[in-house]
């Protein structure tokens, strides 16, 4: 015989679930439609509004869109939000005054054409949002360890000559510094100076990108210390500090920084002069050209991956923003003008820090081409960017 | 991953610390803080080597949890009550979002340690995080809940709206101005460590109460990153309270960002959490009482008073006066009503409050029913056009009430406002403390001292006065509050999406023209306007006129 009993729980204190029918299409009424369900704030820059677009645009304001009650908070200068004075750059529409807005004048926005500006017509086309940059960076971080990973267990640092160690050390080892410098006090810096989201969410990423390839190369320095007994983890800094060689290219980064409250020209002469003078001079026509020949398959793929965020990511952003600026339907002159004085500016700097660079070349046991030829590669890709922008190549190129 | 201790690899990337050899970077924000003294250690020990893969495996299970909330059909269950104030919250916090992240590098400019710049570059990119997942979130419900209106034209309406020009405080607080003043003071120590609390705890807590549970699961996901940013701002104020020439302007920034993110936190999430939830468990936690435990307890308690003994002057007088607004003077209930008063110049559906609602707020705020009872009584019996005027032109002993100059919401608990003329224009503030926000706080010199650095407060602050003498139907279409038949409103006070229910154009055509208080003020003489702030101090509760003199 069984007793069935059975103890009555008191009821707990929880939330009731409710049928509301709160569904799309549930009922039919004003904006129920589908034509209703899309942002329609803003106009895309393609046929089709992208998800990029639609969780980055306008989220930051303009006074000359909406914005009825203008900027609320103020530097002491009088500077408020994100004055499009903040570069030299033009973009069509920027002279023509804000709405006047004051008692009676309602939002000031009614007979604002839109785009009021043309530096809201850019759009990173890598479409960077939360989504994409975590998954990008992800998988570069897990194929970077893998890597190292690999190489490790197959004791692939073995192979490596004094010689070579000593290159590693502090010469991949030096080019962490820049990558950081360039991450946090250009691209970082400058992401709040930006006309638009779109401009300052591409330079975080950006930013992102330098910030991390830092740290992998800070780390594999650190896993060959781990790993090669004679492998000095601290050289590189020694080297960045001190070696001749690498003084020029620690100028320039440093003058990067230093550039006098202009964002547009930090962000130019960091992708458009000094990234393929120097950083694609260093990594892929130094190293990446080397390695190999001194018995290292895995310096390559690290440096690999911050070669790939430059060559097809950083790059691209930095050709959609400022190659339309040359074509500007009303400034399309003075912005020519702008970056041709950049390029005089900083080319000659950027190619004496590569001549100072020149004894690296003969360092490895193994030699890579010529400097003189890996100049000259950089040099014409420097001058494919510049024809894709529009510019000239300046004169001191011939250098 | 590598097996490298975490450890051991952050000690390792501090090795790319800079020290300029050549050029000192361009110093483009300035504060009037000084750090002669004391360097701190980075708080976060992050190494994008572990944060990159942490953060996609955190999108994995929004997004994962997203899917779910369509297959599951989560929008039969949602409250709209709940979901239509979150056409306001959703358009509001993006961009404070952002503009943490563009506030970080203000940081690099002014806190000289680069180890510190690591953690700040960190939460620079979990902000634009939030801000994207949020924007996301928004899309979501736009195209899957009931009423896409209010979602979908988001942005524009936060940008025209007054209760968007509110919200932007705590956006544009953290980029202009002092450097430390805005991006830790006011963006980590007190928005961050305070009132995130409420925004990404409780708050979804009540989401997921009405059905909604894509809310906690993006928000908590957020919040699991706030707690590191907590960090960076008690690193930098660490540093800050070495050097005691800092000590007055921490006492004034923590003056200022405690009040300011008290009046604006508390009127929206407060408004959100009481006014925007079905559910009326006696045993939930009311607003106040949340704010008791997460703000009293957790954060004034725990975090702020234990910094006294490092020379903290803590506004332990603003804490309680806080309290005692939302405690005894009925601020938020105070919000929630002028937020309904003025339904038409919003963007999304204001429910009503019901016999059941009413029953809870008199178990939690006794007393409650007696000062606010009968308007509720009677927003509901306006809620539908039936030949009447929307309950802001009836009467119905509610006196609309002034701007603040400083915090934009409305002078609510009547007796507490302060006036002040400010070159030439006579303006109001809510609080005295607003009132020294603007005439002492935010000033080039404080207390005699030089403050070269600290922002302004700018713009059109007072919504009303941008439409005052604009007839009410011109007002809505200006601000683009209207659906797609070209006349309908957007905002209802009441959830009937009856087309013949729903309020019009053409019924707000026939009511009176908008009169900025704040415009009527100025055009008063000093005895009349005296004579009107006398008047004024005695009106209330819940709007109400001031008693006939004995």
């Amino acid at each position: 015989m069984t007793t069935e009993t059975t103890t009555e729980r008191p009821e707990r204190s929880v939330p009731k679930p409710q049928f509301t029918d709160a569904e799309a299409g549930a009922r039919e009424f004003p904006d129920s439609g589908a034509s209703a369900r899309r942002y329609n704030y803003y106009k895309p820059a393609k046929r089709k509004q992208t998800h990029y677009e639609d969780v980055t645009v306008d989220v930051q304001p303009d006074p000359r869109h909406y914005l009825s009650q203008g900027w609320i908070y103020g530097f002491a200068n009088g500077d408020a939000g994100y004055p499009l004075h903040w570069t030299k750059l033009k973009a069509w529409g920027v002279d023509l005054p804000e709405p006047e807005r004051g008692p009676g004048t309602g939002g000031g926005g009614k007979d604002l054409e839109w785009p009021a500006h043309g530096w809201h017509e850019f759009r990173d086309p890598n479409e960077e949002w939360e989504l994409t940059f975590y998954r990008y960076n992800a998988n570069v971080v897990r194929q970077v360890n893998q890597n190292i990973e690999n190489a490790k267990q197959a004791k692939a640092f073995d192979q490596w000559t004094p010689n070579w160690i000593n290159f590693v050390e502090r010469n991949v080892g030096a080019w962490m510094h820049i990558e950081h410098i360039l991450g946090l006090y250009v691209f970082a810096a400058c992401n709040r100076s930006g006309p638009t989201n779109m401009h300052n969410t591409a330079m975080a990423v950006n930013s992102m990108h330098k910030i991390r390839f830092a740290q992998d190369l800070a780390l594999y320095n650190l896993t060959l210390s781990e790993e090669i007994e004679s492998f000095d983890g601290a050289a590189h800094v020694e080297a960045w500090n001190s070696d001749a060689e690498w003084q020029g290219v620690r100028k320039v980064t440093e003058a990067l920084t230093a550039v006098d409250d202009d964002w547009g020209e930090s962000i130019f002469a960091t992708n458009v002069v000094f990234e393929p003078l120097l950083g694609e001079l260093f990594r892929s026509n130094l190293v990446q050209q080397c390695a190999a020949a001194n018995g290292d398959f895995v310096t390559p793929t690290v440096m690999g991956a911050g070669e790939y965020d430059y060559a097809q990511r950083d790059l691209r952003w930095t050709q959609a923003c400022f190659g339309p600026l040359t074509s500007d339907r009303e400034f399309a002159d003075h912005n020519k003008a702008l970056m041709q004085g950049w390029l005089s500016h900083w080319v000659p700097q950027c190619l004496d820090a590569a001549r100072t660079l020149q004894p690296l070349w003969s360092q490895p046991d193994q030699k890579p081409p010529r400097f003189e030829d890996a100049l000259d590669r950089a040099k014409n890709r420097f001058a494919g960017i510049l024809s894709d922008l529009g510019l000239d190549a300046p004169e001191e190129l011939k250098q | 991953m590598s097996r490298q201790s975490l450890a051991k690899a952050h000690q390792k990337i501090q090795e790319l610390a800079w020290e300029p050899q050549y050029h000192e970077p361009y110093m483009k924000y300035g504060t009037d803080y000084t750090f002669r003294k004391a360097s701190k250690k980075d708080p976060l020990k992050q190494v994008l080597r572990s944060y990159f893969p942490m953060q996609e495996e955190k999108d994995h299970r929004v997004y994962g949890a997203s899917d779910g909330a369509i297959r599951g059909n989560m929008f039969r269950q949602v409250q709209e009550r709940w979901l239509e104030w979150q056409k306001l919250f959703l358009s509001i916090i993006p961009l404070p979002e952002v503009s943490a992240a563009r506030s970080m590098p203000m940081l690099f400019h002014v806190v000289p340690n680069p180890e510190l710049h690591n953690g700040q570059a960190i939460q620079m990119i979990d902000e634009v995080r939030h801000s994207t997942i949020q924007q996301n979130l928004k899309r979501l419900y736009m195209n899957n809940y009931i009423d896409p209106a209010g979602f979908n034209n988001s942005l524009r309406n936060f940008h025209n709206d007054y209760c968007g020009t509110i919200g932007r405080q705590f956006a544009e607080g953290f980029i202009t101005g002092d450097a430390i003043t805005a991006a830790s003071i006011y963006l980590t120590i007190v928005a961050e460590t305070a009132f995130t609390n409420t925004l990404f705890v409780a708050m979804p807590a009540e989401a997921a109460a009405n059905g909604d549970y894509l809310l906690p699961t993006v928000f908590h996901s957020v919040q699991s990153d706030e707690s590191r940013h907590i960090s960076n701002g008690y690193a930098t104020l660490l540093m800050a309270l070495s050097d005691e020439d800092n000590r007055q302007l921490l006492e004034r920034d923590l003056r200022y960002a405690w009040w300011n993110n008290h009046r604006v936190v508390d009127a929206a999430i407060g408004t959100f959490i009481e006014y925007g939830t079905k559910d009326r468990r006696k045993d939930r936690e009311s607003y106040a009482e949340m704010w008791r435990r997460w703000i009293y307890d957790d954060y004034y308690r725990s975090y702020l008073v234990p910094l006294e003994k490092y020379g903290l002057v803590i506004p332990h007088d603003l804490i309680e006066e806080s309290w005692k607004q939302i405690w005894e003077k009925g601020y938020v209930h105070e919000v929630a009503q002028f937020f309904c008063t003025g339904w038409l110049a919003n963007y999304w559906r204001m429910d009503g409050m019901t016999d059941t609602d009413f029953e809870w707020f008199e178990y939690k705020y006794p007393g409650w029913y007696d000062k606010y009872g009968a308007w509720w009584e009677n927003y509901n019996r306006l809620a539908t056009p039936n030949g009447h005027n929307p309950i802001v032109f009836e009467p119905v002993d509610y006196v609309y009430p002034n701007r603040c100059w400083t915090c934009m919401v409305p002078c609510l608990v009547r007796e507490d406002i302060v006036t002040a003329e400010v070159d030439g224009v006579h303006r109001t503030y809510c609080h005295e403390v607003c009132r020294w926000t603007d005439v002492e706080a935010f000033r080039p010199t404080y207390m005699g001292r030089e403050t070269p650095n600290m922002g302004r407060l700018v713009g059109k602050r007072e919504w009303e006065t941008l439409y005052h003498g604009w007839n009410w139907a011109d007002v809505v279409a200006d601000m683009g509050y209207v659906r797609d038949d070209g006349k309908t409103m957007t905002a209802q006070p009441h959830l009937n999406l009856d087309p013949k229910k729903m309020w019009t154009l053409d019924h707000l055509r026939r009511c009176p023209p908008l009169q900025s208080p704040n415009v009527l003020f100025n055009e008063m003489t000093d005895e009349q306007r005296t004579a009107f702030v006398e008047d004024y101090r005695r009106q209330g509760p819940a709007g109400r006129p001031a008693p006939a003199s004995a």
